[in-house]
């Protein structure tokens, strides 16, 4: 494959990478070193350069707004704005905006009046509720949120759990077993405004992640009209599945970011530091490291544009998706995980953002399917459907 | 496991203070009659923790803040905001010099 920059993509490789450099980073340096969010201040003063730049809204369709930007653009981005501190989970503090819920794309006419567009102007706060405390990577299987029809509306009753923003949102997209199907079949996705009697954040859930916790839902019998239901009764798992899989690329994608900044750290501390009369860089043991790292930062590269790639051409990309997931979440942790050796004591401090990289690489493994799923999804495109 | 912050109530002076290891975590800072003034975390950038944030917190309220409890914790940012949002949930609204955060927070209802 072809991975040569565009002179388009090229421009905007630089552009963003000037971007977090001279504008995010040194903010950085007054915020607290597990910080979330900027000062809504220079908040609103970024937000503005990225509107004016044609750069907000990355993630919103072309026909809705945005930018317009293909997968493979859109993931070089993706690894240049998770290059500092809170990149990992907050590429630039999302002054370059949010698409909201991708399944939206795919409601009524009313519907996308009602949750879409305030979305997009930044009026409304959605939140995605699919795991439960019976699981997150079988979910069709996992759910039991009940949901029964009576008259013109639904009840819903049950809990969700590892919820992010489901105390900030106003709206909830919640997946409820609707049918006696135990599978894919019997799921129906629903949006809940978060202001119905029954919707109850019960609790925030603490994580490796110390500033984005996930909460968990409880519903109470919940009142839902008919006309809140998105797509088809019992077809709510494919409108799930469907955001999984396109999920996978730009997830990945923002994990390879700072592996590359903890490696330009790694070579700056081995060549500065000596110890037992000559700098670590000298060292055989660090040289391998670096090298390691290298030979990581590059697989995973390739795989995320390789996916990219794929899924611009208009071909098949579950696989190389998955792949890409898995790879770049893997060896991303593994560099971070170097680069703190090499820097020795000051590489877990919080000094550093190494240690935040760490704990919240960690969390990668884990979210959007686990590597565990990635292989199953990649074993059955290649062993083929007998494997099913 | 409990979410509300609910450990005893120690005295808010200098020499109580300075007995504090320096680690990070969050706080409640009272009056006497127990009515919340601030709740607070001792970050990383709070040169010794806990001690920093509550002689700072000592400095904002004067007289008024008699004592205090807290909880250490790593999750310092999450806590907070949990901490924030029950307090919310309990109170109606935050502490007076707090209710810029209101615009920030979540909501909870754990009960």
């Amino acid at each position: 494959m072809d991975f040569s920059l565009t002179e388009e993509q090229q421009l905007i490789v630089e552009t963003t990478r000037r971007f977090v450099q001279s504008e995010i980073v040194p903010l950085e340096d007054d915020l607290d070193p597990d910080a979330g969010a900027l000062k809504p201040d220079d908040h609103d003063r970024l937000l503005a350069m990225t509107q004016a730049m044609g750069f907000y809204g990355l993630d919103i369709p072309e026909e809705y707004g945005g930018p317009g930007l293909d997968t493979t653009t859109r993931a070089l981005m993706a690894i240049e704005m998770s290059q500092h501190r809170a990149g990992l989970y907050n590429p630039c503090y999302g002054v370059f905006g949010g698409a909201g819920l991708a399944q939206l794309y795919e409601a009524t006419d009313s519907q996308k009046e009602r949750w879409l567009y305030p979305t997009l102007r930044g009026e409304k706060k959605g939140c995605f509720a699919l795991t439960e405390p019976a699981g997150g990577s079988d979910p069709a299987r996992a759910i039991q949120t009940r949901g029964f029809k009576d008259g013109a509306e639904w009840v819903l009753s049950g809990s969700k759990l590892y919820i992010s923003g489901a105390d900030k949102a106003d709206y909830a997209l919640v997946f409820a077993r609707t049918s006696d199907d135990p599978g894919r079949n019997g799921v129906t996705a629903f949006i809940v405004d978060t202001d119905t009697p029954g919707f109850h954040v019960r609790r925030v859930v603490h994580t490796l992640r110390a500033t984005h916790y996930a909460t968990e839902l409880h519903f109470d019998e919940m009142r839902v009209p008919e006309e809140n239901i998105l797509g088809e009764v019992n077809g709510g798992f494919a409108i799930a599945n469907d955001r999984l899989s396109r999920q996978r690329i730009p997830y990945a994608a923002g994990c390879v970011g700072p592996a590359i900044k903890a490696q330009e750290m790694a070579i700056d501390w081995a060549k500065n530091r000596e110890t037992f009369g000559s700098p670590l860089a000298e060292k055989q043991a660090i040289q391998w490291m670096v090298v390691d790292n290298e030979i990581d930062i590059r697989h995973a590269r390739y795989c995320v544009l390789e996916a990219a790639q794929k899924a611009d051409s208009g071909e098949r990309f579950r696989t190389e998706a998955a792949m890409a997931k898995l790879v770049a979440t893997e060896a991303s942790s593994r560099v971070i995980d170097r680069c703190i050796q090499i820097h020795g004591g000051v590489g877990v401090t919080k000094d550093l953002p190494l240690e935040r990289w760490y704990r919240e690489l960690r969390i990668r493994r884990v979210g959007e399917g686990p590597s565990e799923v990635q292989r199953l999804i990649m074993a059955r495109d290649i062993l083929g459907g007998s494997f099913k | 496991m409990g979410i509300r912050l609910d450990k005893s109530w120690e005295n808010l002076d200098p020499e109580t203070i300075a007995s504090l290891p320096a680690q990070l975590g969050v706080y409640h800072v009272a009056d006497e009659n127990g009515t919340v003034l601030s709740v607070g975390y001792a970050g990383a950038r709070h040169l010794f923790g806990i001690r920093t944030a509550l002689e700072e917190e000592l400095r904002l309220h004067g007289d008024r803040a008699s004592k205090f409890r807290y909880e250490f914790t790593s999750n310092y940012q999450s806590r907070w905001d949990e901490l924030l949002m029950l307090h919310v949930y309990d109170h109606g609204q935050l502490p007076d010099h707090q209710r810029a955060e209101e615009n920030r927070v979540g909501r909870l209802s754990p009960n």
